[in-house]
């Protein structure tokens, strides 16, 4: 029997889920600990309890938010130390030159700037210069910096830069942690390269953290193989993970859509989870979360992470209701306070859910509280509710059609069952721990940024196509399971020729 | 002639994404030049063309080349810097000040990058008033100005002069020729203007005008008020439609992105569709089917919300936008402005009509 453990680590609860056959066989929630692993090992303790079955996992899969707010927080960073491959070019704009300052001064060890680098079409900028990376390689060694971050000028084209560093990084500097920048982004130099020191900064809370998973396992008897998921709803294995911890940091909100889809029996559809404070929107297309295809800030860095592009709306159970002097909904909102100061729970604002209450949308609290409400405010309330909701799916639709909208979260009775621009609303089953199931089902993925020059459309994405498999492939996928899953290709202005710039990522299941 | 502050600049490059039309670049990259050569004690400073006596010469400059390539070979105050000194050894007469090519996109920010290295000015003005794609498009072309000579300096110590060119046509053709030889991008500083031509031929006071567009964005922001109001007002600019992208196509002909953008209304708007053509910026929308604005009145197409610009290479399905038309400059109204930047320029079968006429 094919089985799979998911765990989700959140801010509150660490959830953990047992999957037999595709099936949610057991679920249980325990409260996040301060040291992480201590949550975890709890909740594996209970899902044995409940599903002695759990030990014979052929795979654990855990999502986690933990570096992201490390980042966020500022706290358990390393130093790191930045080499540039490019000079003589952006040598006016070197690595962390549109960092927040605070962070740059954490992080910031050593700066270094090389020539070389490649041009769009793959020809050398200028040669590499072997001899000055030689010498870096000896000051970052000499100063005690165990983490470098390595980025050269059009990397995602042609790699052999930033690989001949790292041949003399780990030469001159025996058991350095190398990032190289074009293992983590896409074109666009500095987004990319603060992708690789953000990467190079969490490397060693990376390698504590996940070894603190595995041993968590282990103590729990559970024999599998551990996997961390990342931020486009697939895993890498931990030991290949902890090279990568800025893969995982959106995983949180991949994993609750990848966990609706998959517990909804749906590829297509929108997902909308309504919370306490916020609403947020997402787009499965072939059970994954659509990509946001802009520059997305962490902790104030600008990177081009592969993040799901979500729609966050100031609406949840706990957004305050203004009635007086003309009908308000949100922005803000009583938060984890909703079972003190909401209404039906005794207290004196009237919130989202006091509303819903009202209308018999759900049962909570004391309906009495909320009895004196006049119905054409319930109403009026209600129907700006709708509204929200239906701009928002709106917004994130990709063509004019119907979709199914698939409604998770604690305050999702606030989506009406039906809704311009839907075909349906779908209510699923163990949506409490969607997130959890999402790491559970999570594949192994590959993919390719590149211009392709004077090549008609479809060789240019078959070439891209078979790039990102090799790659799936390298990263524990089975290859009879590959599937596409993302093609996109923008033609380039001011480029000779036909230049095409092709996208393509393809997910496979775990092989063996 | 007066000192510019680095917010002034931070205005600047939000008010010359607006005047890009959809073209033009990010300024992202030449604004995080100024903040770091403002971190190091430059001042630049911004100077009226009147201030300019007819026989001093001026360095009109621009960054040339493929945005996207410029995403990795980041812009350096120092290429364009040696564009303008090789221009002057060239002559063998030096610059008073250098002026942008275009306003509209980073650009507007390239003079500035420039002039901190040499430590001249800027005058406050270009020759488009907005962006345009090619060298033929500018109140210098159409005042049938010289379009020789040009250099194009690169990172690498690569340098063209380009001495003689048949017409505008061929410089185009010759300039970026080089340009995709060193790498689609590169410095460049068109054929030098006499200060009487400047104050003739240049579209004046588009530096000024670029600043406030920023600042009334910035101050509406601030003040939790419609940031597309605030440009309306600033810059006497008509709001045209409100919408939701519906359709997006994208194709690259002759180096050119081309495409198309469906909007359908919202609002006010709803039950009526607003289409956008554009070749690198807007060319010309269509309410219902109807010609609406063409070029070269200014299309802008802005987020609803944040009032920020959008870019043609960045439309997407589903964004809230908002069109909205500014003045084009009188010259580019002209009939042989509208020869050169009017709506068959583009290939548009159309005879020019401005929705501010």
């Amino acid at each position: 029997m094919r089985r799979r453990i998911g765990i989700d680590v959140g801010g509150t609860n660490t959830d953990a889920v047992l999957l037999e056959d595709g099936g949610v066989a057991a679920a249980v929630k325990t409260p996040t600990t301060q040291d992480v692993t201590t949550g975890i090992t709890r909740a594996l303790a209970h899902l044995v309890e409940r599903a002695p079955a759990a030990r014979e996992a052929q795979a654990v899969m855990i999502g986690t938010t933990h570096f992201t707010n490390a980042v966020v927080q500022r706290r358990d960073l390393g130093r790191v130390a930045a080499v540039r491959i490019g000079l003589p070019s952006g040598a006016s704009l070197p690595p962390f030159v549109d960092w927040p300052g605070d962070l740059a001064d954490l992080v910031r060890a050593e700066v270094v700037m090389l020539e070389g680098g490649h041009e769009f079409d793959g020809r050398p900028l200028v040669p590499f210069d072997v001899k000055g990376m030689r010498a870096a390689s000896r000051r970052i060694r000499d100063a005690g910096i165990t983490s470098v971050a390595v980025a050269a000028v059009f990397s995602p084209l042609n790699a052999s830069g930033e690989e001949e560093a790292a041949a003399v990084l780990r030469e001159e500097c025996p058991g350095v942690a190398i990032t190289l920048s074009h293992r983590l982004g896409r074109i666009g130099l500095l987004e990319r390269e603060n992708a690789a020191l953000l990467n190079a900064c969490l490397i060693e809370l990376a390698r504590k953290t996940t070894r603190a998973f595995t041993e968590a396992l282990r103590a729990s008897g559970i024999a599998a193989p551990l996997y961390l998921t990342q931020n486009d709803g697939t895993v890498m294995l931990a030991e290949m993970a902890e090279a990568y911890p800025v893969y995982s940091f959106a995983s949180g909100p991949t994993n609750s859509m990848r966990g609706s889809a998959f517990l909804s029996k749906r590829d297509e559809a929108l997902v909308i989870d309504v919370g306490g404070t916020t609403t947020d929107i997402g787009s499965l297309r072939h059970g994954f979360p659509r990509e946001a295809n802009n520059v997305v800030e962490i902790g104030g860095v600008r990177t081009l992470f592969r993040m799901p592009d979500l729609l966050s709306l100031g609406l949840g159970g706990g957004t305050r209701v203004k009635t007086e002097p003309s009908l308000a909904i949100g922005p803000t909102s009583v938060g984890y306070r909703l079972t003190e100061q909401a209404l039906v729970f005794g207290g004196d604002v009237l919130t989202v859910t006091d509303v819903a209450v009202a209308a018999g949308l759900i049962d909570l609290g004391d309906r009495g509280r909320v009895a004196s409400l006049p119905a054409t405010r319930v109403e009026a309330a209600l129907a700006r509710v709708r509204a929200m909701i239906e701009e928002g799916v709106d917004r994130m639709k990709t063509d004019a059609g119907e979709v199914p909208l698939i409604a998770v979260g604690g305050g999702s009775f606030l989506v009406p069952p039906r809704l311009a621009g839907v075909s349906e609303v779908v209510n699923v089953p163990h949506q409490a721990v969607a997130n959890a199931v999402g790491a559970a089902i999570a594949q192994v993925s590959g993919e390719v940024d590149q211009i392709f020059q004077d090549l008609s459309r479809d060789e240019a994405i078959a070439r891209a196509r078979q790039a990102a498999t090799d790659k799936a492939i390298a990263a524990g996928a089975d290859r009879a399971t590959i599937q596409v899953v993302e093609v996109e290709d923008l033609p380039l202005a001011y480029l000779p020729g036909n230049s095409l710039r092709t996208r393509v990522r393809v997910v496979g299941d775990i092989a063996g | 002639m007066r000192p510019i502050t680095l917010d002034e600049i931070e205005s600047l490059a939000i008010g010359a994404w607006i005047l890009g039309t959809g073209g033009g670049g990010s300024p992202y990259l030449a604004l995080l030049n100024m903040r770091q050569l403002y971190r190091g004690g430059v001042i630049c400073h911004l100077m009226d063309a009147a201030e300019l006596n007819d026989d001093d010469l001026v360095a009109v400059v621009s960054n040339m080349g493929a945005p996207l390539v410029g995403q990795e070979r980041l812009t350096d105050p120092k290429t364009m810097a040696l564009a303008v000194t090789m221009m002057e050894e060239y002559l063998g007469r030096q610059f008073r000040a250098l002026m942008s090519l275009e306003i509209g996109g980073g650009n507007s920010i390239q003079p500035f990058m420039g002039a901190a290295m040499l430590d001249l000015p800027v005058i406050d003005g270009d020759c488009m008033g907005r962006a345009f794609p090619e060298a033929q498009m500018t109140s210098f072309a159409i005042h049938d100005l010289r379009m020789y000579p040009l250099t194009l300096a690169d990172v690498r110590d690569n340098a063209v002069v380009v001495a003689r060119a048949a017409s505008w046509k061929w410089m185009e053709r010759i300039s970026r020729k080089a340009c995709v030889e060193v790498g689609s991008i590169a410095s460049t500083c068109k054929a030098p203007r006499t200060g009487k031509e400047i104050k003739e031929c240049a579209i004046l006071g588009s530096t000024t005008k670029a600043i406030g567009i920023g600042r009334a964005v910035q101050a509406a922001r601030r003040a939790h008020r419609d940031p597309i109001d605030a440009v309306l007002e600033v810059a006497s600019g008509i709001r045209l439609f409100g919408g939701k992208v519906h359709d997006i196509a994208r194709r690259t002909t002759e180096g050119f992105l081309r495409g198309t953008a469906v909007i359908e209304g919202l609002d006010d708007f709803r039950g009526h569709t607003f289409k956008l053509a554009f070749q690198n910026e807007f060319a010309v929308g269509w309410l219902d089917d109807v010609p609406r604005v063409m070029t070269p009145d200014l299309i802008c197409v802005l987020d609803t919300i944040s009032g920020d610009a959008i870019g043609t290479e960045t439309l997407r399905y589903g964004q809230r936008v908002t069109v909205i038309a500014l003045p084009a400059p009188p010259i580019l109204l002209t009939p042989k402005g509208i020869d050169h930047v009017g709506p068959r320029a583009f290939g548009y079968d159309l005879d020019f009509r401005s929705v501010f006429a």
